[in-house]
């Protein structure tokens, strides 16, 4: 009873409501739940686990698409070089882009929370130190950033060190790029919050500042930031893509979505085209999935921001 | 009995502008002197008023009270134990995020004044205290009219046990009918719990009906401090006699009323000696050039002097 | 009659039903009269005021009823024409001074720009109408402050030049929502003096909406008291508030506290105003009223004499019936 009590309030809600209304967002949602379902599960899904090479069979090298002549049933959408399915390398490749992807925008919402609310509550000199930094920051473009600290980590651990904790020094290169946005928006909220008499009561009761901003303002900003985490985790996604296709990223026996479509460029002027277009493709869709979506929760959040 | 006393209490706001300006436009620091030099004394059980209009700094002595700020000169003395505020816009004193029963049960919780088992009766407890009923604690307070969230308000002030309660405008955002019976219940609630109040409005007649005293300030001073029976029947300040002048006449009783002159000046810049006297028909010189001090509790020369 | 109201009826239409905000509202002002419009928040006085300059947020709409300017329907009007109706007509004077009035331009532009637009005068003759208009709404040094923009005024002087503003184009109607509610009591007694004395010496037609009942005794004429969308009380303002006949009214002049030397219990309403989503059968007090009887629930009161104002109240039903 309690269940349905709740679900259908869920389904009455004013979001839920606007949700249904709009064709564009559903399919969206879908698309996103379709390929995070997908990729999350990819080692039990897969048709094959494209980076066992023990499982590989080179005669089935450059197969092209199923519906395509010469092509085979067993791999939907053709095989590549070394006769893996691009079906798994991309499920495979976007458990790792979305992985990564997630992994830094939990980073980037962590650390520009928590700078926000120290910067908004507090004032001052810290806040003045944040804003200043953030402020330098944001005159270099986040790739830049990303490559940055990738390239240090690079020289200074190298070889096979590196390979262990790339992932790692990804997430935190693409995560220090992101802060930012979070840090200024919740810094924006934090102010409002602040001069609010709900904070004003705390503290005449007695509550600490730190107590005050985590179980008072907190709650109270993160309205906004749902909104920027979703856009961000597209863009997060895409960042990753570009490092990796430009080398830098993840290291080669873990590939993600843009380390296949920079292997398949080789390809694509030979004639094996899907090599590299059906990793894009994915790309493609699953990132404008995500933006799409985090529009909608935009849109539909927007007359209780203001 | 003493519980509360302000001894030349002083307040100043830096309300210079950035660094960077001042330096490029050769500006000094500025500040504003919110409240100047105030003297109070609270007993027991009483409630004592502090009307003025906007920019009187009766606000900023309810917040140096309750130590939300800390005085620039002076000393604020308080011989209770525990004090309370309670805020004037009722949508914004309680946390949208929460329940209203944490909203109420919190300084119970952070003063420990209760074991744990104990807290949720207490909640039921002081909700059915300001008319409300133990189940409204599930709710949040969107769900809530101005009026009702004031009563929580109030009952998560009573949560605190408190000796002295400060009340900022707790009325000026609601209804006449709903700030009835707002003021009835928390003159109910000081005769059952013996609560003392400090009570802060700029609606005269609000606080004849709720004062035992009352101080009239005007530019962070007071001007004039009295029982409220003989500050209402007899006022001495020129500022109190225009301000009661000024408030309109439900009685439409067609009595001759002395124009109001000129408007509060600029805080930032108030008048040299009495900061009245631009707008007082008893000025002269003495007024101009000399600060008037409380005598008799009413701070002016003309009274003084005996003019008026 | 400047201005006449009959069975307006005012519908919000929500994706939850349709919401009645103004349910047949009557009442018409005179040449030089100033009515006073008094109710608690939510009980469709603002709205009033904005469906007679037709300025409902949309999806509000007038769905019954017509508003008549000078004898002329201006409920149905076309944008366009509304909008010179609305300029030249009609002058409205908004409760916050600061967001009335463009920051960007000077007192004196604006004033400008409202006469040259309704007025058949040269900017010349405007400019020294501004002038006039400055003094006459009591802004000391009006040639200096001209040139001045809004944030230079005081709150009290801001309203006096929304209040010029009001008055440029000669109207025969101004609307004033709320004009003294952001001002400190000292301002707000000089500006409703304003008010008064504006309408007595143009003969303009003045609503004055407020909460107040201290305002509307200073300045109406007759007064109005509205209750969730409904008109319960209209007459003459000494009756009104003296000898209410309406249970409401009666309870709302008991809650006002006043100045007196002791310190009395205040009368209190129970309960609150219902929402709109939310209004009782029948009379829409009934659940609050001390005085309620088996007719009020069911039927709906009509506006009915009683002594010299009229009461939508039963309990003023003729006897026989």
């Amino acid at each position: 009873m309690i269940r349905g009590g709740f679900l259908s309030r869920l389904w009455d809600h004013d979001l839920a409501w606007s949700f249904r209304r709009s064709p564009v967002t559903v399919v969206a949602a879908a698309l996103t739940l379709a390929c995070v379902g997908a990729a999350a599960l990819s080692p039990w899904l897969s048709p094959q686990d494209p980076f066992n090479p023990a499982a590989l069979d080179l005669n089935a090298a450059f197969k092209p698409p199923a519906w395509l002549e010469g092509g085979d049933p067993a791999f939907v959408l053709g095989t590549d070089n070394q006769g893996r399915d691009i079906l798994s390398t991309i499920m495979h490749g976007a458990r790792i882009s979305l992985g990564i992807g997630m992994a830094s925008v939990l980073f980037a919402l962590v650390l520009g929370v928590s700078l926000g609310l120290l910067s908004g509550y507090f004032g001052g000199r810290l806040d003045a130190v944040i804003m200043r930094i953030a402020d330098v920051q944001l005159s270099f473009p986040a790739i830049l950033i990303a490559l940055l600290i990738d390239g240090v980590a690079r020289v200074a651990l190298a070889g096979e060190r590196h390979e262990e904790i790339a992932i790692p020094v990804l997430v935190l290169s693409i995560g220090f790029a992101g802060w930012v946005q979070y840090a200024r928006t919740v810094r924006g909220s934090t102010l409002v919050e602040r001069g609010k008499e709900y904070v004003q009561a705390a503290r005449v009761v007695g509550r600490r500042p730190l107590s005050i901003l985590l179980a008072h303002v907190l709650p109270n900003v993160m309205g906004p930031v749902l909104v920027i985490t979703t856009i961000h985790i597209a863009t997060a996604i895409i960042t990753e893509a570009t490092l990796s296709f430009l080398g830098v990223g993840v290291p080669p026996t873990q590939p993600s979505l843009g380390t296949l479509i920079r292997v398949g460029n080789e390809f694509l002027y030979s004639g094996e085209w899907w090599i590299t277009v059906f990793p894009g493709a994915a790309l493609i869709v699953l990132v404008l999935s995500v933006n799409l979506l985090g529009d909608w929760l935009r849109d539909a959040l927007n007359p209780k921001l203001r | 009995m003493l519980l509360l006393r302000l001894e030349s209490v002083s307040r100043d706001f830096d309300v210079s502008r950035p660094w960077l300006n001042r330096v490029i436009e050769r500006e000094p620091r500025r500040s504003l002197r919110a409240v100047d030099r105030v003297d109070l004394e609270v007993q027991r059980g009483e409630t004592l008023a502090l009307v003025g209009e906007s920019g009187c700094g009766k606000s900023t002595v309810a917040r140096l009270i309750v130590g939300l700020y800390a005085p620039t000169e002076g000393r604020v003395e308080f011989h209770g134990r525990r004090m309370q505020m309670i805020f004037q816009d009722p949508y914004a004193s309680l946390n949208p995020r929460w329940r209203v029963r944490d909203i109420v049960a919190e300084p119970i919780r952070i003063l420990n004044l209760e074991s744990k088992n104990s807290v949720e009766g207490r909640v039921s407890e002081l909700l059915v205290q300001v008319g409300l009923s133990a189940d409204d604690g599930e709710k949040y307070p969107h769900e809530f009219s101005g009026g009702q969230r004031q009563r929580i308000s109030i009952a998560r002030a009573l949560a605190g046990e408190p000796d002295l309660l400060v009340c900022d405008e707790p009325t000026s955002a609601l209804d006449v009918s709903v700030q009835a019976q707002i003021l009835n219940l928390m003159t109910e609630l000081q005769q059952r719990l013996g609560l003392t109040y400090v009570f802060i409005s700029h609606n005269l007649a609000v606080v004849s009906q709720v004062a035992d005293r009352v101080g009239v300030m005007y530019l962070g001073r007071v001007v004039e401090l009295a029982a409220a029976a003989e500050l209402f029947s007899r006022p001495r300040h020129p500022y109190t006699r225009m301000l009661l002048d000024a408030v309109p006449d439900l009685q439409m009783s067609g009595k001759a009323r002395t124009p109001v002159a000129g408007e509060v000046p600029n805080p930032l810049d108030p008048p040299a000696g009495c900061t009245f006297h631009p707008r007082c028909p008893h000025a002269w010189e003495r007024c101009r050039r000399e600060r008037p001090f409380p005598v008799n509790a009413v701070a002016c020369h003309a009274v003084e002097e005996g003019r008026i | 009659m400047i201005l006449e109201v009959n069975d307006l009826r005012v519908e919000f239409p929500t994706r939850r039903g349709t919401l009645v905000a103004l349910d047949s509202i009557d009442f018409h002002i005179r040449p030089g009269e100033v009515l006073g419009v008094v109710g608690e928040s939510g009980a469709g006085k603002s709205i009033t005021g904005m469906a007679v300059i037709g300025l409902l947020e949309p999806p509000g709409r007038v769905a019954g009823g017509e508003v008549r300017l000078e004898g002329r329907r201006i409920d149905n009007l076309p944008h366009e024409e509304m909008r010179k109706v609305r300029g030249r007509k009609i002058g409205v004077v908004f409760q916050d001074p600061l967001t009335s009035l463009n920051p960007l331009y000077s007192v004196g532009q604006q004033l400008v720009e409202t006469i040259t637009t309704h007025l058949p005068l040269n900017r010349s003759q405007a400019r020294s109408r501004a002038l006039q208009l400055l003094a006459e709404v009591g802004i000391p040094g009006a040639e200096a402050r001209f040139e001045h923009y809004p944030h230079q005024f005081s709150a009290g002087m801001r309203q006096r030049v929304v209040i010029a503003l009001a008055i440029a184009a000669e109207p025969a109607l101004i609307i004033a929502d709320e004009p003294t509610t952001a001002l400190d009591v000292s301002i707000q007694a000089q500006i409703i003096a304003l008010l008064k004395r504006l309408a007595q010496e143009r003969g303009t037609a003045v609503m004055l909406i407020t909460h107040d009942m201290g305002v509307i005794a200073e300045t109406s004429q007759r007064v109005a008291v509205m209750y969730a969308g409904r008109i319960v009380e209209i007459g003459p303002v000494r009756d009104v508030i003296h000898a209410p006949r309406h249970p409401y009214t009666v309870g709302l002049m008991g809650s006002i506290p006043r100045i007196a030397s002791q310190r009395t219990r205040l009368v209190q309403i129970e309960g609150a105003m219902p929402r709109l989503n939310a209004i009782p059968r029948g009379c829409a007090f009934h659940p609050r009223c001390p005085r309620r009887f088996g007719r009020c629930l069911a039927e709906r009161p009509e506006l009915l004499p009683a002594g010299a104002s009229e009461a939508a109240c039963w309990l003023h039903a003729p006897a026989a019936a």
